[in-house]
């Protein structure tokens, strides 16, 4: 591996892109496949090019057959990202058991009491309102995010700032009443019933949850679900249409 | 990925330190592995790892081929298996098959 292949794959990292290194296992000759662009010894072979965006899509590695050579494509996708709005009791189990997930955490809460380091510890937390605390980190694919505030001042610009972003999953805490007030108000906000359904409200699977832990492992499974289900419907064969 | 994302840094910290440093990767399974494709080994040269390519079974001998590949530079395609006779020594207990690729990092 190159100096600057790794320094690449490094930066890629850092700044949340997803990235493909194709090495040819003959020789180890490189090859850097971005979503829109490709750098290095095979950056013009288209078949390998389609192979390698195909993985990116995916989210997974694999050795593939290119003219007769074989070519290693190692995937290199961000860690999947979980936002909670609202450091409130629930967030205090959601938070570390996400980690166990290898989720990337991060709390966000404008209010000073309760978005402390104390009642997250390990956790990234931002004392800001959910849209700037959005703005600057960029919401992607591979990000979800959840409100826990019960409070329309502060989960409704986060849902209404999720839904026009690529994020996977969103999740809304509340009753199904509350949801349907939340679905009124996000419509007089310009928030049509196609992307409110994006919302997964109430919140988890039904699995009868109730203490804050109990709460937070039906989100997770809902998320997990989620996630799979939309990973294995990107690797299916596409079906030509008849 | 984050596990492989953080081989490169320890990797990266080691280059900048002026080590010899190889990386493994796991490039194709077959049956039941411990550790899915992708998964990557980090290697310096005084046989320091970091990550891994399978449960602990095969690190040993891929530190050796790792060790090899920093100081001759070529890379080298290892097959991990219980069909191989050698893997027995080396003991793939779950009874698949890996493929490890290991290149020194220049």
């Amino acid at each position: 591996m190159k100096a600057e292949t790794l320094a690449a794959l490094q930066e890629a990292r850092n700044k949340r892109h997803a990235l493909a290194l194709a090495t040819r296992l003959s020789d180890a000759a490189e090859t850097l496949i971005y979503p829109d662009k490709a750098l290095g010894a095979q950056a013009s072979d288209e078949t390998l090019l389609s192979a390698a965006r195909r993985a990116l899509e995916i989210g997974r590695s694999e050795t593939v057959d290119v003219g007769g050579q074989r070519i290693f494509l190692n995937v290199y996708v961000p860690p999947p990202r979980l936002i909670i709005v609202g450091a409130v009791h629930i967030a205090q189990s959601l938070a570390p058991m996400a980690s166990l997930l290898d989720f990337d955490v991060t709390v966000v809460d404008p209010r000073r009491a309760f978005a402390t380091d104390s009642r997250f510890p390990g956790v990234k937390v931002m004392q800001e309102w959910a849209d700037e605390a959005f703005e600057k980190m960029g919401l992607d694919r591979s990000t979800a995010v959840v409100t826990l505030t019960h409070d329309p001042k502060l989960d409704d610009p986060a849902l209404e700032y999720a839904l026009k972003s690529e994020v996977f999953y969103i999740g809304a805490l509340g009753s199904r009443k509350t949801h349907a007030k939340r679905k009124e108000r996000l419509a007089e906000a310009g928030i049509t019933e196609e992307q409110f359904a994006r919302v997964h409200g109430p919140v988890g699977l039904n699995i009868g949850a109730k203490s804050p832990a109990e709460i937070a492992i039906s989100i997770l499974g809902q998320i997990i679900e989620v996630r799979a289900r939309r990973l294995e419907a990107l690797s299916a064969p596409k079906v030509a249409a008849a | 990925m984050s596990d492989a994302l953080d081989v490169l840094d320890q990797v990266g910290k080691w280059k900048a330190g002026g080590k010899g440093v190889a990386i493994a990767t796991v490039i194709t399974t077959w049956g039941s592995s411990p550790r899915p494709v992708g998964s990557q080994l980090g290697v310096d040269d005084t046989g320091a790892m970091v990550g891994s390519v399978s449960g602990g079974c095969i690190e040993g001998a891929v530190v050796k081929e790792a060790l090899a590949a920093i100081a001759d530079g070529k890379p080298r395609l290892l097959d991990f298996g219980v069909s191989d006779e050698q893997a027995w020594d080396v003991g793939l207990a779950c009874g698949g098959k890996v493929q490890v690729f290991v290149e020194k990092v220049n």
